[in-house]
């Protein structure tokens, strides 16, 4: 299973940051207490962040936890607590409905690693970085005002209307 | 040297920790969390593919901002409409979620 791959300092590192998100993740399906495993998607959303920096991407990593890590997961925790905050997942009864669940989510993940590792598909060979040397920020900039302006527009629409739509839905009028 | 494999194999793990958690837990914010698992997945491939694709372009990264955009628009719609439904039926499980059940 480890043929072919070299113990570079990239390759470690990968493995590390895997490790953590992949046990974040499921230490998020295993913890009893609501607000535990929002603290556990935290660990996910972090590690990917760094997944992000092994990828070229550094922006996106900062964006990444400000985004993710900062703002969605808090925003998790006040919803928690606005609802019922020391709620604890029941144990589940043995029913069909999580062993369908199961197999639904090993099979398409078997299908994908087979796709991936087995089946003989040529990968393209790694390459030197594309940008190398080059300001991730300001690659992103030009290519987002450049050839994306009208998509960026239309999402800040989208995000607009969608955060008053937001507001109008929790804040119910007291008649 | 790091290769597409590596990240997609990753990548496709997150999407079934992702999915499991979404279609079984009960809570309904964890159902959310689970949902942004699986859109996390779909950007590292989106980035893996990226830089180390057939044609490696700026076009995956920003993709990736967008889908982290709309994904940060969805959580706030999501915990909105789910604090309404928690204040009307005083419940946060799925379970009992079934106003549009037929």
């Amino acid at each position: 299973m480890f043929g072919g791959i070299e113990f570079t300092g990239q390759n470690i590192a990968f493995f590390l940051i895997s490790l953590f998100v992949i046990a974040c993740g499921v230490m998020l399906l295993s913890l009893r207490k609501v607000l535990y495993m929002a603290l556990a998607v935290g660990g996910v959303f972090i590690g990917v962040a760094g997944i992000y920096v092994m990828l070229e991407a550094e922006f996106l990593a900062f964006i990444q936890i400000l985004l993710y890590a900062g703002a969605i997961t808090i925003m998790m925790l006040f919803a928690i607590m606005l609802t019922k905050h020391d709620e604890v997942e029941k144990a589940q009864k043995v029913t069909a409905h999580p062993v369908w669940a199961a197999i639904a989510a090993v099979g398409l993940g078997g299908i994908v690693l087979y796709v991936t590792k087995f089946s003989g598909l040529r990968w393209p060979t790694p390459t030197d970085s594309p940008w190398e040397g080059q300001d991730n920020v300001k690659l992103i900039g030009e290519s987002l005002f450049g050839q994306f302006v009208i998509p960026f527009e239309l999402v800040s629409v989208v995000l607009i209307v969608a955060l008053v739509g937001a507001i109008t839905l929790a804040n119910k009028e007291e008649k | 040297m790091l290769s597409v494999e590596q990240f997609i194999t990753l990548g496709a793990i997150l999407f079934c920790i992702g999915l499991y958690g979404a279609l079984t837990k009960r809570n309904i914010i964890i159902v959310l969390v689970s949902v942004e698992l699986m859109l996390n997945a779909v950007n590292i491939n989106l980035l893996a593919f990226s830089r180390f694709g057939l044609m490696p372009s700026m076009n995956g990264q920003i993709f990736t901002l967008f889908a982290m955009t709309i994904a940060a628009a969805e959580v706030a719609v999501g915990l909105a409409i789910l604090i309404s439904l928690y204040r009307n039926r005083n419940t946060s499980d799925v379970r009992d979620q079934d106003l549009m059940k037929w």
